[in-house]
């Protein structure tokens, strides 16, 4: 079997299909990526086998077989033969975490390049910009493998000219390099990328604390990797944006929803603060009780698709957040498609019983 | 009385005590299981706690304190050891488990029933359980007629830190355990005093076998019963205690048994509903165990959902191990057994509790002797899984925590 190739979507404008059209040929694709990777991959046929009573009935999008995320912490899944490896991403867990590992060929590699491209160049125009990340370099350095946040920078690095590291090693600021970046670029657009909760807590928050102001009006903030830790802090989209105008006058700021399981096919926020799915993925939301579709404006599990994941089974997942679809094609933004707001994580529950006793507590 | 008996004294230890004075203090002069002293006490436990009016947020301290009973503990007395003088150890050491709320509470009334001084060490969990138990014992304990008892209870907290425990190891003459295997492990490998004896309560693994001729014969109100029972053995505690069942053993013909499953499923899951909504995270642990299981283990061909709240994999035969794959907040394995010859060929020492429906429970022990096993400690009806006892894990705790004076 040959491994499917979608790089004929890539002449479509991102948002150009309405949720009708899309589901009809992203069913077809994400079908055909089914099929690739149960024949390719024994762990994901095994699922199959037990999930999936009656093959061939797949009608939409909501049909196609999901699996969960934290698979991918827990085996090595992957739909290509080992020598094949191009590159391994893993999640940024904490030490001592398990971290997801996702295998990449170099022809999925080079998928997700180009559908992140496209997909940047409607945030950032056709131009590549001179680039600050908010972020140490040593991210970069001291990891073996691609971490989560090591992946993104080098990612998004790409569509970035003089990209300049606004963090020193131990995370403070480095105002040498930003105000030599800024006399450089005075007056020009600028791109800059970071993680929300790297941004908040050493960009915003020390700008904050050592009363500098920086003039960053012509500034894009792209930023993501979640709002769990900045919700402890009660600190909302809103009150992130204005931070960021405050601090720095930046006027535009742009959140982006994606994990490294689905690396390339973002969630990116429109000027009405709205996520919005891409023709190469979607996204569905599940009811907790029986997975059932929630509806418009009801909070379910968030399941991610994308027709990237070739050469691991990645194609459907069924996330650990909590989101709510906000609207169908209706978007005042004009884009097509479902767009939705992300809550957060679902909650750990408290473990009950009496396994869990006196050295280990989860 | 005590304070001429010489004996070791517990140092001043670190550590924060909840119930009783200072632990130097402490007497640890044993008396008989049984005692008068003990039966006293607990009983006016029992009423005190049926006065708390917190009493109804909580039936696992209500179920303690229906079991603490005078009435109750008479009656175990009577069936209790009448042909030997018995004494208890001295100084019991307990390591209560962290996520059982009320077990710490058993643990020590075995204890005191024993006729031991005891020393309760309960997790910092800050269960409303353990504060509503303790708060009572403290009141009962300024009532000179608990003296006694008084001088020999104390439950604590610390951190988990391995040098109290250690200490405190060293000094007792039995500990009773609670804990994963890990901990369990780890506990036994400090030095005690050479004639302490340990009774570890482990991670174990427990089953439902139901009869499907009785489940098809039964009318309404047998089911209802059949389902409340199920869920308060599997669902109080997240089907995470070793007595709730993960297994459920099928008995009867094919057709027989898929008339019965359709009968007992949906009930079970009607009454979930009734019952709570479940955490969704619960709907994405259960999922991702079922995938997880899909990949580790051969032979289980089909999957049946009762929305989120059941998942059941369904097995032709009985794999061994098969205590490596249980799942939590309502996943089950399912497989016919007429003989059980299945299961005896996969018994070993983590099996615990067995639950009945519609088989005779005598028949059930009967082919564990006959097949010599060294699993299955206990056969009890669907609905008494999580009803401890005197009686655990295959220990008769009153005997074991107390000593035979033989006279020849």
């Amino acid at each position: 079997m040959n491994a499917p190739d979608f790089s004929d979507w890539l002449e479509f404008n991102p948002y150009a299909f309405s949720a009708d059209v899309k589901s009809h040929k992203l069913t077809k694709a994400l079908v055909e990526l089914t099929k690739w990777h149960s024949v390719q991959c024994e762990s994901y046929q095994k699922i199959l086998n037990v999930l999936v009573e009656n093959t061939g009935s797949v009608n939409c999008l909501e049909d196609i077989p999901f699996i969960p995320v934290r698979l991918f912490k827990e085996f090595d899944l992957l739909s290509i033969e080992s020598d094949e490896v191009f590159k391994i991403m893993t999640s940024s867990g904490t030490s001592g975490q398990q971290v997801s590992k996702i295998y990449l060929d170099r022809k999925t590699a080079a998928l997700q390049t180009k559908v992140l491209s496209r997909l940047m160049s409607d945030v950032l125009g056709k131009k590549r910009l001179p680039m600050l990340i908010i972020d140490s370099p040593s991210i970069l350095k001291n990891r073996q493998a691609f971490s989560a946040r090591g992946a993104g920078i080098l990612g998004f690095s790409m569509f970035g000219l003089n990209v300049t590291y606004a963090l020193d090693d131990s995370m403070s600021l480095d105002m040498p390099a930003i105000e030599a970046f800024l006399a450089r670029h005075h007056g020009s657009p600028v791109f800059i990328f970071g993680f929300t909760f790297v941004i908040w807590q050493h960009f915003v928050l020390s700008l904050q604390k050592k009363g500098i102001h920086l003039p960053l009006d012509k500034g894009i903030v792209v930023h993501g990797g979640g709002w769990k830790k900045l919700q402890e802090q009660s600190v909302d989209n809103d009150a992130f944006r204005h931070a960021l105008k405050s601090v720095a006058n930046v006027n535009k700021v742009v959140n982006y929803y994606g994990m490294v399981e689905q690396t390339g096919s973002l969630f990116v926020e429109c000027e009405f603060g709205h996520l919005h799915a891409p023709i190469y993925a979607d996204v569905i939301f599940r009811r907790p009780i029986d997975f059932g579709i929630a509806e418009v404006g009801e909070e379910g599990i968030i399941e991610v698709l994308s027709l990237l994941p070739c050469s691991y089974p990645g194609h459907a997942l069924l996330t650990e957040d909590l989101g709510v679809l906000l609207g169908v094609d209706d978007c005042r933004c004009q884009r097509l498609g479902k767009y939705f707001r992300v809550i957060g994580r679902l909650e750990k529950a408290e473990m009950r019983g009496c396994s869990d006793t006196y050295e280990t507590r989860t | 009385m005590a304070a001429a008996i010489p004996m070791k004294r517990v140092p001043d230890l670190s550590v924060e005590v909840i119930v009783g004075s200072q632990l130097p203090e402490m007497v640890s002069q044993p008396l008989t299981p049984y005692s008068s002293e003990a039966i006293s006490f607990l009983g006016a436990l029992s009423i005190r706690l049926f006065a708390n009016p917190s009493i109804r947020l909580y039936p696992d301290v209500a179920a303690f304190a229906y079991w603490c009973r005078r009435s109750n503990l008479t009656r175990l007395s009577r069936s209790f050891d009448t042909q030997t003088r018995r004494i208890g150890r001295g100084l019991v050491l307990h390591i209560a488990p962290a996520n059982v709320p009320v077990n710490f509470a058993f643990s020590l009334a075995f204890g005191i029933l024993a006729g031991n001084a005891n020393i309760v060490r309960i997790s910092e969990s800050n269960h409303p359980q353990a504060t509503i138990i303790c708060g009572e014992i403290s009141d009962l304990f300024r009532d000179p007629k608990h003296t006694r008892i008084a001088a020999m209870t104390r439950v604590i907290k610390y951190p988990r830190e391995h040098e109290i425990t250690a200490e405190l190891s060293r000094l007792c003459h039995a500990r009773v355990l609670w804990g994963g295997d890990v901990t369990i492990n780890h506990l036994r490998s400090m030095i005690t005093s050479p004639r302490c004896i340990d009774i570890c309560f482990p991670d174990r693994y427990s089953l439902c076998i139901l009869g499907a001729e009785a489940i098809n014969a039964a009318d309404e109100q047998a089911i209802d019963n059949l389902v409340s029972g199920f869920y308060n053995d599997v669902f109080l505690l997240d089907q995470n205690a070793c007595s709730s069942p993960h297994l459920v053993i099928w008995q009867g013909s094919r057709e027989d048994v898929d008339n019965a499953m359709s009968r007992f499923w949906p009930a079970m899951e009607h009454l979930l509903s009734t019952k709570f909504v479940p955490p969704a995270i619960h709907a994405v642990d259960k999922y991702s165990h079922l995938c997880s299981v899909a990949i580790r283990l051969k032979g289980c061909t089909s999957i049946s959902r009762q929305q989120n709240y059941i998942y059941r994999v369904r097995l032709e035969s009985l794999p061994e191990k098969i205590e490596n794959y249980r799942g939590q907040h309502g996943f089950f394995f399912e497989a016919i057994d007429n003989d059980l010859e299945g299961l005896k060929s996969i018994v070993d020492d983590r099996f615990q509790t067995v639950t009945c429906f519609g088989v005779s429970p005598q028949s059930i022990i009967d082919s564990i002797i006959e097949a010599g096993v060294n699993g299955v400690d206990r056969v009890v009806p669907v609905g008494k899984a999580l009803d401890i006892g005197v009686i655990w894990d295959g220990y008769d705790i009153i005997g074991t925590l107390s000593r035979i004076i033989s006279e020849q």
